[in-house]
């Protein structure tokens, strides 16, 4: 199916994965990868009662991430909840057919960490798992977005899912981004213009030049970040960034076939001419390191800047939310978002656990103590091992910080790892939802060179004040 | 899946805005099997008030017992895909959830489940949470086929997407749906598997 005309990037997948249906009702969607953790059991059950199969395990891939424990993994005391959650996927996956990389294999990690790695993710596929940051593969210029139980149970089933088109709209960052800001402060920045449902029914393409910048972890960063936008998905055109990352990979076409799918990927691109149902463009100059002070990915502030007084908000409604947000989070209305002081720092999570983030957290640590408690997971068993042969372990266990293994860990909370209730923790996470990192815990997400510095002051800081002098 | 035509009961007003699904359902109740049922854990913190606040202790109210459908703020089930916060909804026995907008994981499980997520103008929603016949507890009526919400004198209009529509009337399943279209398929993927050689997974290299 390849109607005339331009195309955005996003049509041109949609058009090549169309099997059948109506663009205005739902189209039937083949699907390229499909992904599985240890939440896929409601699935499992729904495919077992209706004694069906599952139609292509050659694409289906389990991984164990929400449920994992950090530490003491072989620990006899392990919870048998969590224990029977893990040993659920394994056997679901097992009895099916279906790779899947569990908790003592060396390429574990957090889905959409370790599956890049693994090079399964690719341009122009269409991938989907049951959890919402899949839009995280966008980064390769892949269509890739969350589904929910019923839907991975129709996935199994048919390897193809219904799908409504999305509206389509273009994100561009032009411009150089100043010291210190990284794809987070990107993130953040548009979602606290655009609103925690400013992107609800669009799929985004990220351009312009501060992105083509990126690296593919910051690209990775940015896409999995859409859903806290409201977007569907959000994904890059693929370009000699994520060939280069790409090339080798294990899962990866190889040789000759990887020189024919490179050149096939170079016409993923939007045509010049191709019209867009939104566009938003940010001067990457405007942004400063950011943070969220408030319950909702939208209460992102520079930060420079003061918590929002709800009495100088004109509307009622949202003066209130306001009001409501900060009684949750225990912050004063005009107090400085860098007198907020914290009790612990997570780095972590699909967002910011990649190698770069680790690298940009050490720097600020190195030499330097953590005056609060923190945990550091490595989003995957490959960036444990390569953060440890450069010696980043070592910089954050001599500045006082946890050094663990690989999981979803505080972004969830999930596998125990929690922020106590009334606790503040400065977090690397996507969500600061009320109780996200525990009942009653409060969060504020930010970069993870930003939560290094929060660990070394014991409040929210800007990290631009303890970069050494030169990179300024 | 049951088909949905029309139902009648009390609505809960909940006047909140960005109702997000680790809300609906906080992930520490996500290991249990649903045949226990998802209804007793649903806005487990916001009806208990767990860290002071009981923002929706009004699901409680002996006014509500039996309301079938919800009204709320925009962006309703924003966040996290997971399908159990569809799930204590409808343990909870809701059939049909009325705001402005919807996480759009979240509506589509929820057509999944035979929920309807019904989309209505901004100043409907303020106008619905005020409507003194809905806060008396008097039965509110949900016409799917003609899209409409009728509570005391008010009528208004809701948007569904015509696929959904379709299924949630009809109590389509989709598996049977998408089975019936095997021919089509089978033609996609032999034409695929020559177009994007390079799509399958590599296995030069074994494990
Ligand atoms: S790290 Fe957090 S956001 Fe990412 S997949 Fe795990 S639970 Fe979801």
């Amino acid at each position: 199916m390849k109607p005339a005309g331009p195309r955005t990037l996003i049509d041109k997948i949609w058009d090549t994965h169309a099997i059948t249906g109506h663009d205005e009702a739902e189209t039937l969607l083949w699907v390229d990868r499909h992904l599985l953790h240890e939440g896929s059991f409601h699935a499992f059950n729904q495919i077992a009662a209706r004694e069906a199969t599952v139609a292509h395990p050659e694409l289906t891939f389990g991984i164990a991430d929400h449920y994992v424990p950090t530490r003491d993994r072989e620990s006899p005391d392990l919870d048998p909840q969590i224990r029977g959650m893990i040993r659920q996927l394994d056997d679901n996956t097992q009895r099916h057919g279906i790779r899947q990389f569990g908790l003592g294999d060396a390429r574990q990690g957090i889905v959409h960490v370790a599956i890049p790695e693994q090079g399964l993710t690719l341009p122009g596929l269409v991938m989907v798992c049951g959890d919402s940051h899949t839009s995280t593969h966008g980064a390769f210029g892949a269509y890739a977005f969350g589904i929910g139980a019923s839907e991975v149970a129709h996935v199994l089933a048919t390897q193809t899912i219904w799908q409504k088109k999305p509206r389509r709209m273009r994100i561009r960052v032009d411009g150089e981004l100043g010291p210190g800001v990284t794809a987070k402060d990107i993130a953040l920045t548009l979602i606290s213009r655009i609103g925690a449902d400013g992107a609800q029914g669009h799929a985004i393409e990220y351009a312009g030049s501060a992105i083509r910048a990126l690296s593919m972890e910051g690209r990775m960063t940015l896409c999995n970040m859409s859903i806290e936008g409201g977007g569907r998905l959000g994904l890059i055109a693929p370009d000699e960034t994520t060939f280069a990352w790409l090339e080798g990979r294990p899962f990866a076409p190889q040789g000759a076939q990887f020189a024919a799918a490179v050149e096939d990927w170079r016409g993923l691109v939007s045509d010049s001419d191709a019209a867009f149902d939104r566009e938003i463009v940010i001067a990457g100059a405007e942004i400063a390191p950011t943070v969220t002070w408030g319950t909702s990915p939208e209460h992102a502030l520079p930060i420079g800047e003061a918590v929002p007084d709800p009495d100088a908000i004109a509307d009622a409604d949202r003066a209130a939310s306001v009001r409501e947000a900060l009684a949750y989070m225990g912050l004063q209305p005009k107090m400085k978002l860098t007198e907020i002081r914290i009790d612990q720092v997570f780095i972590g999570s699909c967002t910011n656990s990649r190698i770069e983030d680790l690298r940009a957290a050490a720097r600020i640590l190195d030499g330097r103590r953590a005056i609060v408690p923190g945990l550091v997971s490595p989003g995957s068993a490959n960036v444990k091992r390569q953060a440890e042969q450069e010696g980043l372990d070592r910089i954050f266990q001599a500045a006082g910080l946890s050094w663990e293994d690989s999981g979803c860990s505080m972004c969830v909370g999930m596998n125990g790892d929690i922020v106590p209730p009334g606790h503040r923790c400065a977090s690397t996470t996507n969500r600061n939802f009320r109780g996200r990192q525990g009942p009653g815990s409060r969060t504020h997400i930010m970069s993870p060179a930003m939560v290094a510095a929060a660990a070394v002051t014991g409040h929210l800081t800007d990290m631009r004040a303890l970069l050494p002098e030169a990179s300024r | 899946m049951k088909p949905f035509t029309s139902l009648s009961s009390p609505a809960v007003p909940l006047s909140l805005a960005n109702v997000d699904t680790d809300q609906l359902i906080p992930a520490r109740f996500m290991k249990r099997p649903r045949s226990e049922g998802y209804g007793g854990f649903l806005l487990h913190d916001l009806r208990r008030g767990g860290a002071g606040d009981t923002s929706a202790a009004v699901l409680d109210e002996p006014r509500f017992a039996g309301a079938a459908c919800l009204v709320a703020r925009r962006n309703f089930g924003c966040g996290s895909s997971r399908e159990a916060a569809v799930y204590a909804l409808a343990d909870f026995g809701f059939r049909c959830i009325v705001a402005p907008s919807f996480g759009d994981i979240f509506a589509s499980n929820a057509v999944k489940n035979g929920l309807v997520p019904a989309r209505v103008a901004e100043e409907d929603v303020e106008r619905l949470l005020q409507n003194e016949s809905l806060l008396a507890g008097h039965p509110v009526v949900i016409d799917l086929a003609e899209q409409v919400i009728r509570a005391g004198n008010e009528v208004v209009a809701f948007d569904i997407d015509i696929g959904w529509k379709a299924r949630l009337l009809n109590g389509w399943d989709d598996i049977e749906l998408t089975r019936a279209k095997c021919r089509e398929i089978d033609a996609f993927r032999a034409r695929d598997l020559i177009e994007r050689p390079w799509a399958a997974p590599s296995n030069n290299r074994p494990d």
